[in-house]
């Protein structure tokens, strides 16, 4: 019996590991691993080609459009790709299969929650962000508002929730290299940035959205043979699947039920609010819809993006099962010392990993490792490309130069801000080597839902909307979304190891406090704004009307 | 013409409006129509786990929450995918034909 306390001890530890990783790309204090040159070897190959690719896309990025758009010539099906791909971080593939195979029925909530999101953005958002944006977000909410303010709101908004965003996949891009390739954590930081520098300082959003495709196609493969291997084994039957894991998991049949993961309602209401409508409020995710040449495409992209993602996560699924019935009956060669109750080598997020060995030998890990890998290179670089446009479009060439700037000097700007997001990017992951980085990405989400989603949902659909209103509901969401997340127990208790007991804010998500005050401050100062400039911008409100419902007068895609 | 003229006569027809209006309150519909089958399913964990446990029939291990589960995510691609088969046909040649009205 006390054997079974350690794993269920364990598996406990492992399911808030897993949450914290399905909610960023925290993989933990990883263990350096031996060397593994199958997987570097075929990492190899998909760095050549994608170094290819930035060789080719670089001819065809001349001008600031071509950096930040692709010059607006993406397809709606290729952007369905890279939107899957920029969403299906390696978080979302190791961290939802870890889950299942730590707790069962838990890992698919999460998976709902990260899906849901997608259509209320085709709803809401898609044709609207692309018949008023040009380059970044903040285009769509500068349309009729002052300039200065709401764009250096939208930079903020955009660099702080990619800051975050940024450290997490380092971290995790460092922790997972020393697992999968057995090298040093340093070593693996440097290589990330620079790799992820040349795509985008070359090759722009083209090379970008490339590197992106090829991954979700290579991830999308991967899966789908993992999935399919395991099924057989069950003669395509889900029930002989459960029917085994129920049998050799030390929770047997609570896996097939909700566990602790959800508590209080409230808590369930907020992490729903925050996974729904922080998706819409990402910036390297709102930037690929100015890819498109049109709203058509860019409703055809968010369909694809949506399929794709969804069956990804019922792939997923089945990974995290088929981990549970291929590693726990073999614990000598997938558990640390041959016990179950020590957990999988390498920690529980390595199950999918573990189990591309299991039905496909070391070639096929090795495939499965260097697309984990592949997985945050990519990310980082859309990351790293939203925030120097943020930077290069938004405060240099609309703040600072009131828009008199040639596309060769925003150009040159935006390639300068890429080496020192780079170079930025490289020290926090240094810097924060030994922390446990899991909440930035919650960070993440809770800043987008709160602060960028509502100033750009009620710039759009609200015509009594004034820029007083948006940057301060804006600022009023930021602050406190932050705020809170740090005093919830997951980081003021789990990740800054303050006593049980002693957070502030006893949820586990802000949105439900932080997005709705973000609403109403917006709501209220725009009413009481009674400015001659507030009555300029309602104003304008009709033409903004015919322009997002319509897209006359919007960038097309030559005349981006 | 330019831009500018087509977006003021586009205002004044009528016909703009009722677009709009037809268009949002289909988008309006199938969001309230997501968020209950989103919420619905997170307010079954927060309240009442013992149903998405118990099993889909007698003697079976697969419970009640998998296949719903499942079936929330196709639900998802399902609805997403109607919307803008519509949007793409029906909506697209109502704004095309009144932007065509414009440009005259």
């Amino acid at each position: 019996m006390i054997k079974r306390k350690h794993i269920l001890g364990g598996l406990a530890a492992l399911l808030v590991a897993g949450v914290a990783l399905a909610a960023g790309a925290d993989l933990g204090q990883a263990q350096k691993q031996d060397t593994n040159w199958t997987a570097i070897a075929m990492f190899g190959i998909f760095v050549g080609i994608t170094l290819w690719i930035t060789k080719w896309a670089a001819t065809k990025t001349k001008t600031a459009s071509d950096f930040y758009t692709a010059g607006g010539g993406i397809t709606g099906f290729q952007n369905g790709l890279a939107i899957a791909g920029d969403y299906m971080s390696a978080a979302s593939f190791l961290g939802i299969s870890g889950l299942v195979f730590g707790s069962g029925f838990d890992g698919l909530i999460f998976s709902i929650g990260w899906l849901v999101g997608w259509p209320v953005i085709t709803f809401l958002m898609a044709e609207r962000l692309r018949n008023l944006g040009k380059f970044t977000f903040a285009d769509v909410a500068g349309y009729r508002f002052d300039a200065g303010p709401i764009r250096s709101f939208a930079a903020c908004g955009s660099l702080v929730v990619v800051a975050f965003y940024l450290i997490a996949q380092m971290v995790g891009a460092g922790q997972l290299i020393k697992l999968l390739f057995g090298l040093d954590y340093i070593v693996a930081v440097s290589m990330v940035g620079i790799i992820m520098m040349t795509y985008v300082l070359f090759g722009g959003m083209t090379a970008t959205t490339w590197v992106q495709i090829i991954k979700a196609c290579m991830l999308l493969t991967g899966a789908t043979f993992m999935a399919l291997a395991v099924m057989l084994q069950f003669g395509f039957s889900p029930e002989a699947m459960f029917v085994k894991a129920v049998e050799v998991h030390s929770k047997h049949d609570a896996i097939m039920g909700p566990g602790a993961l959800i508590n209080d309602p409230v808590s369930a209401v907020s992490v729903g609010l925050a996974l729904m409508f922080g998706t819409a409020g990402l910036p390297h995710i709102l930037m690929r819809f100015f890819t498109v040449p049109s709203a058509k495409e860019a409703r055809k992209s968010v369909a694809w993006a949506t399929t794709w993602i969804g069956y990804f996560y019922i792939l997923t699924f089945i990974i995290g099962f088929g981990a549970i019935t291929n590693l726990i009956p073999n614990p000598a060669d997938y558990f640390v010392g041959g016990e179950l109750a020590k957990g999988l080598k390498g920690g529980g997020n390595m199950a999918a990993v573990h189990l591309a060995k299991a039905v496909g030998g070391d070639m096929f890990m090795g495939f499965i490792s260097a697309v984990a890998f592949a997985t945050i290179l990519a990310v980082v670089a859309g990351l790293t490309l939203s925030g120097a446009s943020a930077v290069s479009h938004d405060l240099y060439a609309s703040v600072w130069r009131h828009g008199n700037v040639d596309s060769a000097t925003e150009l040159r700007v935006s390639r300068i801000t890429t080496v020192c997001l780079g170079i930025f990017a490289v020290l926090l992951g240094i810097v924060f080597e030994k922390q446990n980085v899991a909440f930035m990405v919650m960070l993440a989400f809770a800043v987008a839902c709160s602060a960028n989603f509502p100033v750009l949902f009620m710039s759009v659909l609200w015509k009594d909307c004034t820029t007083k209103g948006a940057v301060a509901g804006g600022t009023v969401g930021l602050i406190s979304s932050v705020a809170l997340t740090i005093m919830s127990p997951a980081v003021w208790e789990a990740s800054l190891g303050n006593p049980k007991g002693s957070a502030m804010f006893p949820y586990a998500s802000s949105a439900i406090f932080s997005m709705t005050a973000a609403f109403a401050v917006i709501w209220i100062v725009s009413l009481l704004d009674r400015s001659a400039q507030a009555a300029k911008e309602r104003a304008l409100f009709p033409a903004q009307l015919v322009r997002s419902e319509t897209g006359v007068g919007s960038s097309s895609a030559s005349g981006h | 013409m330019k831009d500018e003229d087509i977006v003021e006569r586009i205002q004044k027809n009528p016909k703009f409006m009722k677009f709009v209006n037809l268009r949002n309150n289909y988008a309006i519909v199938l969001t309230i129509l997501m968020m209950i089958a989103y919420y619905g399913y997170i307010l079954l964990v927060a309240f009442n786990k013992q149903f998405l446990a118990s099993k889909v029939a007698v003697g079976a291990t697969m419970s009640i929450g998998i296949p719903m589960g499942i079936g929330v995510l196709v639900f998802t691609i399902v609805i997403t995918a109607i919307y803008v088969r519509r949007a793409n046909s029906e909506f697209d040649d109502m704004k095309d034909e009144i932007v065509k009205e414009a440009s005259k």
